[in-house]
Formats: C-alpha cells, sequence, structure tokens
C-alpha cells in the first residue's frame, strides 16, 4: 500500500484519494473560479456585461437582449476581426466592431526604414493588394523628390495594379461565396487567382508581398514572354467570369441571401467616408482612377460600374463588373506598352545597372551607398491617394529632408469602411451577418496596420 | 501715390494674403482671417489656428466638401515650438478637390476639437490619433483605445517612444468568463 502511493507521488500526477498538487499560478492570471459569487460578480462571468462603452435600452426586458461576441477567431470575419453583437432574438440591434489583434506597429516601422526600404513595409498591409500599396507609397515619394517615371514604369505600374484587383476580387468573390455556402465558387475564384498570382510570381519573383514597384519606377523589366501569359489571362479570365454567373445569377439561394441585405445609403456611404466598390453599390460615380488619375491611367478606355440598391448583391456585381474593366486595361496597356527605361533616369534615385557594377568603382560605391543609407528626400509633406480594390488607399508621408520618412501614414480604406458594419447590420437577422462581412471585404492586415 | 514732381511721398503696402485660384477654396479661405493657405507639392494645404478647427470644419463642409478621408497626427518633438501636428484629409465629391487642413496642438494639453460631429466616418481616424499621439478629440463620442490594448501605456507613434526593447505587456486584469 504505502509503496504504491509512493510511486504514484513520484509520477506527479493526481490521483482520486490521494493529496492535491499545488499548481503555481501562471501569467495568465488566476485560472480558477473565485469563491466571489454575488449577483454582480456571476454577470461579469457568464458574459453578460460587457467590458465597454456599451449603453443597455432601459425598454427591453434583459432575457431577450443578448451580447454575442463574435471572432476574433472565427472563419467568416476574414482574419481577426472582433464584433460585439446585441441580439435581441434573431435580430441585430448594435454591432461594435473590436480591432487591434493584428496590428503591428507598421506606421512605427516605417520611420525605421529608408524610403527605398519602405516598399517591402507598405506592402504587408493590405496582403491582397499588395501593389497599390507600393503604388501609393512610390507616388509619395516620388511626389516629394519631384521625379516622374519614364512611360514604360507607368504601364508596368497600372498592368500589375489592374491584374492585382481582379486577384483581389476574385478573392472577395471567393470568400464571399463560402460564407453564404456557395462553396463551389470559393475553390473557383482560388483557382482562377492562382494564374494571375503566378504571372506576379513570374515577372516579380514572389507570390504576395513584392515589393516591386518602388521609388523612381518598377524592380525590374517584365520577364520575357511576359505579354503570352496575360494574354492567356484575358482569355481564360472571361469565361470563368460567365461561369460564376451562370453559377449565381439564377441561384435563388444566392439571390434571397443577397438581395436586400447589408444596405447602406448614398448619405450614409458619403457621411462615413466609405470608398470603394461598397460607395459604387450605393450609387455614387467615384472612383479616383476617373476623378484624380494617377500612373497615366487616363490614357485607357475603361467603365466605372455602378448600382443603386447598395446591398450585398450589388456589391458583389460591382466586383465583378470591375474585373471586366480591369481586363479592358490590362488589354490596353499590352498592346500599347512603350519602349524604353523602366526606371527613372536620376542616379539619386536609381542603382547604377549591374554591368556598370563590374567595371567602375564609382558605380559600386555609388550602389553601396544607395542601398545602406538610402537617398535623401527633401523635406516637406505629401498625400498621394490610389484606388485600392477596397477603396481610396492613402499614403501621407512628411520628410524631414532625412533618408527615413519622419512620418508615414497609410489611410486604409478597409479601416475607413468597418465604420459601415454596424449601419449595414442594424435591424438585421443574425444570419445576414456573414454576408455583409464578406461584402465590405475587410482585409484585417489593411485595418489594423 | 507720386506728386507732380515725382517724388514718392508715401508706399502703402498692402498685406499681401495669397489666395488659391479655385473660387471654392478662396471663398471659404477668405471667410477666415487667420487661416493661412500654401501649395505644398502642388497641393492645397490650410494651417488653422486650433481654435478654429472645428469652425473651418464647418465652414469647409458648407462649401462642398462632404469627405473627411482622415485624421492623424505628426509629431515634432523638440523640433517646432508646438508639439503635435493634426492633419485631415478633406475631399469634395462635387468640385473634385481635395484640401488639407493642419492645425497645432502644444506639449502638455494636445486638444483638438474633435470633427465627429461634422463628419461621423473620422470616429475611428481619432481614436487612432489618439490611440497613437494622445491627442484628445473634444467631443469625440467615444475616445478609447483602437488599435493597441486597453491597459496599455503611452503613446507608441510618439517620438518619444523608444522601439526595441519594450517589455511585452500582457493584460493584467485577465478575467475568466
Amino acid at each position: 500500500m504505502s509503496d504504491d502511493t509512493k510511486s504514484l507521488e513520484t509520477l506527479d500526477v493526481w490521483v482520486a484519494g490521494t493529496e492535491e498538487p499545488q499548481f503555481s499560478p501562471t501569467d495568465e492570471g488566476a485560472q480558477e473560479i473565485g469563491e466571489d459569487e454575488s449577483e454582480a460578480r456571476l454577470d461579469e462571468q457568464f458574459g453578460r456585461v460587457v467590458d465597454d462603452d456599451y449603453v443597455f435600452d432601459d425598454g427591453t426586458d434583459d432575457d431577450q437582449r443578448m451580447i454575442l461576441n463574435m471572432g476574433p477567431q472565427h472563419p467568416s470575419t476574414h482574419g481577426v476581426l472582433r464584433l460585439q453583437i446585441e441580439l435581441e432574438g434573431e435580430i441585430i440591434r448594435r454591432t461594435k466592431p473590436i480591432i487591434g489583434y493584428l496590428h503591428t506597429g507598421m506606421e512605427k516601422t516605417a520611420e525605421q526604414l529608408t524610403f527605398s526600404q519602405g516598399g517591402t513595409n507598405v506592402t504587408r498591409m493590405d496582403y491582397l493588394a499588395p501593389f497599390h500599396n507600393e503604388l501609393a507609397h512610390a507616388l509619395a515619394v516620388e511626389r516629394l523628390l519631384e521625379i516622374e517615371v519614364p512611360p514604360r514604369a507607368a504601364a508596368i505600374r497600372i498592368l500589375l495594379t489592374e491584374l492585382n484587383r481582379c486577384s483581389s476580387h476574385l478573392v472577395a468573390l471567393a470568400t464571399n461565396g463560402m460564407d453564404i455556402g456557395a462553396i463551389s465558387m470559393m475553390i473557383y475564384g482560388f483557382r482562377e487567382r492562382e494564374q494571375i498570382l503566378a504571372f506576379f510570381e513570374k515577372t516579380t519573383g514572389l507570390r504576395m508581398n513584392h515589393n516591386f514597384i518602388r521609388p523612381g519606377g518598377v524592380a525590374a523589366d517584365l520577364a520575357p514572354g511576359w505579354k503570352d501569359d496575360v494574354a492567356d489571362i484575358l482569355e481564360e479570365l472571361p469565361k470563368r467570369l460567365k461561369q460564376y454567373d451562370d453559377l449565381l445569377e439564377h441561384n435563388p439561394i444566392w439571390l434571397s441571401r443577397t438581395q436586400g441585405v447589408g444596405v447602406i445609403s448614398a448619405e450614409e456611404a458619403v457621411a462615413y467616408g466609405i470608398t470603394g466598390p461598397p460607395l459604387r453599390a450605393a450609387g455614387i460615380d467615384w472612383d479616383l482612377r476617373k476623378t484624380f488619375p494617377y500612373s497615366g491611367i487616363e490614357q485607357y478606355e475603361f467603365d466605372v460600374p455602378v448600382r443603386e440598391n447598395g446591398d450585398v448583391y450589388d456589391r458583389y456585381r460591382i466586383r465583378v463588373d470591375e474585373i471586366h474593366q480591369s481586363l479592358r486595361i490590362v488589354e490596353q496597356v499590352m498592346d500599347s506598352m512603350p519602349k524604353g527605361d523602366y526606371r527613372v533616369d536620376d542616379r539619386k534615385v536609381t542603382p547604377p545597372p549591374r554591368a556598370r557594377i563590374d567595371e567602375s568603382m564609382e558605380a559600386l560605391i555609388h550602389h553601396f551607398k544607395l542601398f545602406t543609407e538610402g537617398f535623401k528626400v527633401p523635406a516637406g509633406e505629401t498625400y498621394v491617394a490610389v484606388e485600392s480594390p477596397r477603396g481610396e488607399l492613402g499614403c501621407y508621408l512628411v520628410s524631414d529632408g532625412q533618408a527615413r520618412p519622419y512620418r508615414m501614414h497609410t489611410r486604409a480604406p478597409s479601416f475607413a469602411n468597418l465604420q459601415a458594419l454596424p449601419i449595414a447590420m442594424a435591424d438585421s437577422l443574425m444570419a445576414d451577418t456573414v454576408a455583409t462581412i464578406a461584402s465590405m471585404d475587410p482585409v484585417m492586415g489593411d485595418v489594423d496596420r | 501715390m507720386s506728386d507732380e514732381n515725382g517724388v514718392v511721398d508715401e508706399i502703402v503696402v498692402e498685406p499681401v494674403v495669397p489666395l488659391p485660384e479655385n473660387e471654392v477654396l478662396s471663398g471659404l479661405i477668405g471667410k477666415f482671417d487667420n487661416v493661412t493657405w500654401e501649395l505644398s507639392r502642388g497641393q492645397d494645404v490650410v494651417r488653422v489656428p486650433n481654435a478654429h478647427w472645428s469652425d473651418f470644419a464647418s465652414a469647409a463642409k458648407a462649401s462642398g466638401f462632404e469627405v473627411c478621408v482622415d485624421i492623424t497626427a505628426v509629431d515634432w518633438l523638440r523640433q517646432r515650438p508646438e508639439r503635435f501636428e493634426v492633419v485631415a484629409n478633406l475631399l469634395s465629391m462635387q468640385h473634385r478637390l481635395r484640401l488639407r487642413m493642419i492645425t497645432t496642438a502644444p506639449r502638455d494639453d494636445p486638444t483638438v476639437a474633435s470633427l465627429v460631429p461634422i463628419w461621423p466616418g473620422v470616429n475611428f481616424a481619432e481614436r487612432e490619433a489618439y490611440d497613437m499621439f494622445g491627442i484628445i478629440f473634444e467631443g469625440h463620442p467615444d475616445l478609447t483605445r483602437i488599435l493597441m490594448p486597453d491597459e496599455w501605456e503611452g503613446h507608441p507613434l510618439r517620438k518619444d517612444f523608444g522601439v526595441g526593447s519594450v517589455p511585452v505587456q500582457f493584460k493584467e486584469n485577465h478575467q475568466v468568463s
């Protein structure tokens, strides 16, 4: 008997009848049920009290009202979005988005990186549309430097950003379909996106986070045979989009789950600073590519799709139509790609060509200085915005004359669009929540930065 | 102002107040005496005194700037007499115009009037500026931290908030619920 007990003690497991071992407290806080069973403490522990600025209406009985905490780890919140939803039965009364779970201090990091390194930082913000982040950053630096990139660089930028818009919208369609239950849409959307990402990989070396659009131009010229790849995409994607329409347009479940759901009116969209597809779905013809054109996009013909209802269905249609329009732009860029240099001919910004480094000491020193110290940018401040797949993506850049930005701020479209969620979801059904979130297409890397 | 002999007896120097060419902007800025306008890399910037921040924003909205796309701040620690700059980017869809309004806030009392009553969409942006710089937006309905944890001490984007070597702060009042 005594031997048995001893062997159990050395194993350090608790067995009924033996003495309870002492657990050491962890950093996670007290992992035990408190002894205080007062009403207030129980409310707190059962999650009936939300530790925020939530104010209860006194009108309704407490039994009918419930706070539902959705996320931050929920498959249909597109990352780490957390929503506190106040329910009355099946109906959502109030919603509060809680963000910050993916905050990594990228704006602080940007102050430690040179202007040429900044692209590696900003490209990780909106990871579904990295080229747009790079473009906004590069355009802001170029505006402070007061340089113009050559036409070929501008055309390559448009080619890549418009293809990126297609791939980003394909993910939006795919996840929107999956959230509502059209699982095949999920597989189709990602399959077509793969073709575009393969082209990006061939061009930039990476599928995402390219750091390809840099201040002064682009990192490299397009790969040989790029026209064939783009032509393949241009041939394949419209066929696939037709398939999506066949799949969804006459599907009664899809239509009834999207039409009239998550409505944002035009007035609300303007008041809350919402941009991108949600704004155009609400009936406002506003696209920065038309109103404040950048990188020579005004020379290409395209239409801005606008719809009226501002519901989930309209936002989905806008995205499909925008893919068609982006493909139109891509086709024109492909046919009219200018010849010439793909970087600006300014030795302060552009490193010397590889061949020169082998034969010239000065070129080697210059190359070294440029990649260790970076180039200095005249003091000043500027704000440059581009139309990302999610809306107005702005870069506010302040320089104090050094090689690093004094302050870099990104106006993230997902961040502003997220404020529309409480409006779109108020007085709607709980089951429509995921449809509304997916139709706003928030990218949490963009929201939290 | 010369007499018959060609002798200039008096030179009247009119104070030159530069105004933008655009009628919407010049009409808006002309209403305020103490607001200065400048071009920064081809973009219209107005510098607004802290006390008139809200008034100017209301006037801007009345003259067609429907959207305030962004509010942020810049910390000019030990470089400028007024430590903080608060920057708001306005957008007029009807006139296709952008305008940036900048005001300053002192180090010991970084307070600016909130623009949420004028543009509800700046709610998150002002919360972010409060979180990152500690700018107090007076009249904001819910001025709490948005990106950092609620228990975080300090404001990370201030220049005297160091990078690296910052001990990780865990939530202290962790609750089991």
